[in-house]
């Protein structure tokens, strides 16, 4: 209330805080200025990192070198230990501007078959969650059974036998998307799943006992009550199923022998050291990451507005 | 009024399964003989109704029979003529007659402790149970390949007959990589955690980064970390070191701003320093924001090192063994190698369940629901 009457006063008489004041007073600023030092860090580990193999190359070429051609050397090495950020930009703008979108050497092709499956995956986890809390909501047997399993599969390491699933599922006939996006599911369930519980039980008492005195039936009760007031937990969880959907997909892509994707990219760059290479595919996976979570935020935003939730 | 002569459908939809089966020449399996003494039990019930809790004991205990005369059946290869249709309606039949048990149990409620401590572990245990029971008779029984999916008494043989190598892969990752990893990630997000709590301007700039980072697929440094440490298990640590880090430092943050402020305003009354306040008040009030990140973690840990070993290693741990066995298609070892990954995944967290309950006794979550 107070906060209402302050800001119907008028203050353009009064003076204002500086501009630098309500940066600091904000988000923005630090986080800019710790991005800043952690570029910093970043070159000079670089230039760290890479400093004897340069030397090492000056020597082999019988070269005479100064401290500012070290430094220099270091920043443009084919091959670095740890590339200067530039260079992974430059990287990246190559293969996402200058190659063509069906070229198996662009960028984009390759985080569209990590995308593609990460979506497919995300999707069918999404409603398999939802599937299942809503069965173990309704069914006490039901719960008291699966829901200790479905916790205790997530203390299986999953992620690291999907290699397996894809090698095994590859050896009988599925290939490509769907077994990648069979590793998404499996990851992406869980945390909607065990979220929609808590969201679809959500529900106040008082408002349970009002839909039972108007004999509202169980698919009502639902569709009228437990749904609506699970959409906070559903966006919460969604978030976080889509960033390891991400994830899924592209330690599925690891054991296809280096064919598409993400992942592909990384183990092919390990392969072959080629570490720029490996860092555009892993900004490009954080990238892809930050958009589907960055996604389901305005998504989220949209529908508790239009639910009429307060900002 | 009105005769009910069937108060149970579960066991009146058993006991015509059951009668099918046994027209399709059930009975005429090794230990066939049993189902039309189990049969007795789903008559019975179906009669009578299945409402006390000593009935869900013997319904349960006709499944169990049930299944293993399935078990015995489907391993009695190849199943032939009308007697393989009717194992497979006996097995619906039985699954009808094990849902009723399962559902009666889980349905049960006592104001005795322990009986109802008991009922609530055995449901989950049951289901199970129930899924191996399953997976070995349809494997078996449709002879699904190998390669595809082996039975689980296959992945159990091949589990106690290769200990020694399981235990050296377990040794290298687990104990190796994953426990120093975990202690260093771990630590040094509690440390950052604690350090910056004194920076308000560091907090504001760290915490939104720390929070995306957890939104990021870290373990795709592993080539990279490979890369810098070499082959052995320091690279699997530097890359469950980074996955650690960003879930504990966010969690410990949220943690430290859990005091609540009668309890700070108390303390500050006392004239207590900083140190003071934060030793005795704040990292308590922290203890199960910091176990959230820890169980989180534990699960994160496993997976960190056994990918990293995806990207190059010595010839042990159990990233090598499944990805080298998987290419020379020894599918029950990988599976065996699983249930190791399994078993140290629950136990790992299982054991920082336990010291939760210990040190967050207090909090509300543990009191009883009523």
């Amino acid at each position: 209330m107070t906060t209402s009457v302050i800001t119907n006063v008028d203050t353009t008489g009064l003076s204002r805080p500086g501009w630098f004041s309500r940066a600091l007073a904000g988000n923005a600023l630090p986080v800019l200025i710790v991005s800043i030092a952690i570029i910093i860090v970043w070159y000079a580990a670089t230039i760290y990192m890479n400093a004897t193999m340069q030397v090492d190359q000056f020597e082999r070429a019988e070269q005479e070198w100064s401290y500012g051609e070290l430094v220099a050397g270091t920043m443009s090495q084919e091959r670095p230990l740890l590339p200067a950020p530039h260079q992974v930009i430059a990287e990246m703008t190559k293969t996402i501007f200058g190659k063509k979108i069906t070229s198996k050497r662009s960028l984009v092709y390759h985080s569209w078959v990590t995308l593609s499956s990460t979506l497919l995956g995300f999707a069918a986890g999404g409603l398999l969650g939802v599937l299942l809390a809503t069965g173990i909501v309704h069914s006490k047997a039901l719960e008291k059974s699966l829901l200790p399993w479905i916790i205790s599969s997530q203390t299986i390491p999953i992620l690291a036998i999907a290699p397996m699933v894809i090698v095994v599922l590859g050896a009988v006939g599925f290939k490509g998307l769907v077994p990648k996006a069979m590793i998404s599911m499996y990851l992406g369930f869980f945390p909607v799943a065990i979220s929609m519980v808590k969201g679809l039980r959500s529900p106040d008492v008082l408002q349970m006992d009002l839909l039972r005195t108007y004999n509202a039936s169980r698919i009502q009760v639902f569709g009228l009550l437990r749904w609506p007031s699970s959409m906070p937990f559903l966006f919460a969880s969604l978030k976080i199923a889509v960033a390891i959907s991400l994830i899924g997909s592209i330690v599925g892509e690891l054991p296809t022998g280096a064919q598409a994707g993400l992942g592909a990219r990384l183990l092919a760059g390990s392969y072959y050291g080629q570490t720029i290479q490996i860092w555009s595919a892993l900004f490009m996976a954080a990238f892809l990451s930050a958009c589907l979570v960055g996604l389901i935020g305005v998504v989220e935003r949209i529908v508790l507005h239009r639910m009429g939730a307060r900002q | 009024m009105e005769t009910r002569y069937i108060r149970d459908t579960f066991c009146a939809t058993s006991l015509l399964l059951m009668a099918l089966s046994i027209a399709l020449g059930v009975s005429e399996l090794p230990n066939g003989a049993f189902v039309p003494i189990i049969l007795v039990i789903p008559a019975v019930f179906a009669w009578r109704g299945c409402n006390r809790p000593i009935d869900a004991w013997v319904v349960i205990g006709g499944a169990v029979l049930g299944a293993f005369v399935i078990v015995e059946g489907v391993h009695q290869q190849p199943l032939v003529g009308r007697s393989n249709a009717g194992l497979w309606i006996f097995l619906l039949a039985i699954w009808a007659l094990a849902w009723r048990g399962i559902d009666r149990v889980a349905n049960y409620s006592s104001l005795i402790t322990w009986r109802q401590r008991l009922a609530d572990i055995a449901v989950p245990i049951a289901f199970g149970l129930w899924l191996l029971f399953l997976w070995e008779a349809v494997v078996v029984g449709l002879s699904v390949p190998q390669v595809l999916l082996p039975p689980p008494s296959m992945i159990g043989v091949k589990f106690a007959a290769s200990l020694s190598i399981l235990w050296a892969d377990f040794v290298q990752t687990f104990l190796k990589a994953v426990v120093s990893g975990y202690i260093l990630g771990c630590g040094s997000g509690l440390l950052v955690a604690v350090l910056i709590d004194r920076v308000p301007f560091l907090q504001r700039g760290l915490m939104p980064i720390g929070n995306m980072a957890s939104a990021l697929p870290i373990v795709g440094v592993a080539p990279i970390m490979v890369m810098w440490f070499g082959f052995d298990w320091p690279s699997k640590t530097a890359v469950v070191v980074i996955m650690t880090f960003f879930p504990m430092l966010v969690n410990a943050r949220a943690g430290l701003g859990a005091a609540g402020r009668l309890e700070e305003e108390l303390l500050a009354s006392y004239g207590a320093t900083y140190w003071q306040t934060l030793l005795w008040l704040r990292i308590p009030a922290s203890l199960p924001f910091v176990f959230n990140a820890l169980k989180i973690n534990s699960t994160l840990a496993l997976i960190g090192a056994i990918v990293a070993e995806f990207f190059g290693t010595p010839i042990v741990g159990m990233g090598f063994r499944i990805s080298t066995e998987v290419g020379r298609m020894n599918v029950d070892m990988v599976w065996a190698e699983i249930l190791v990954a399994a078993i140290a995944g629950s136990m790992f967290y299982g054991i920082m369940t336990l010291l939760e309950r210990y040190f967050t006794f207090w909090h509300p979550s543990y009191r009883k629901s009523t």
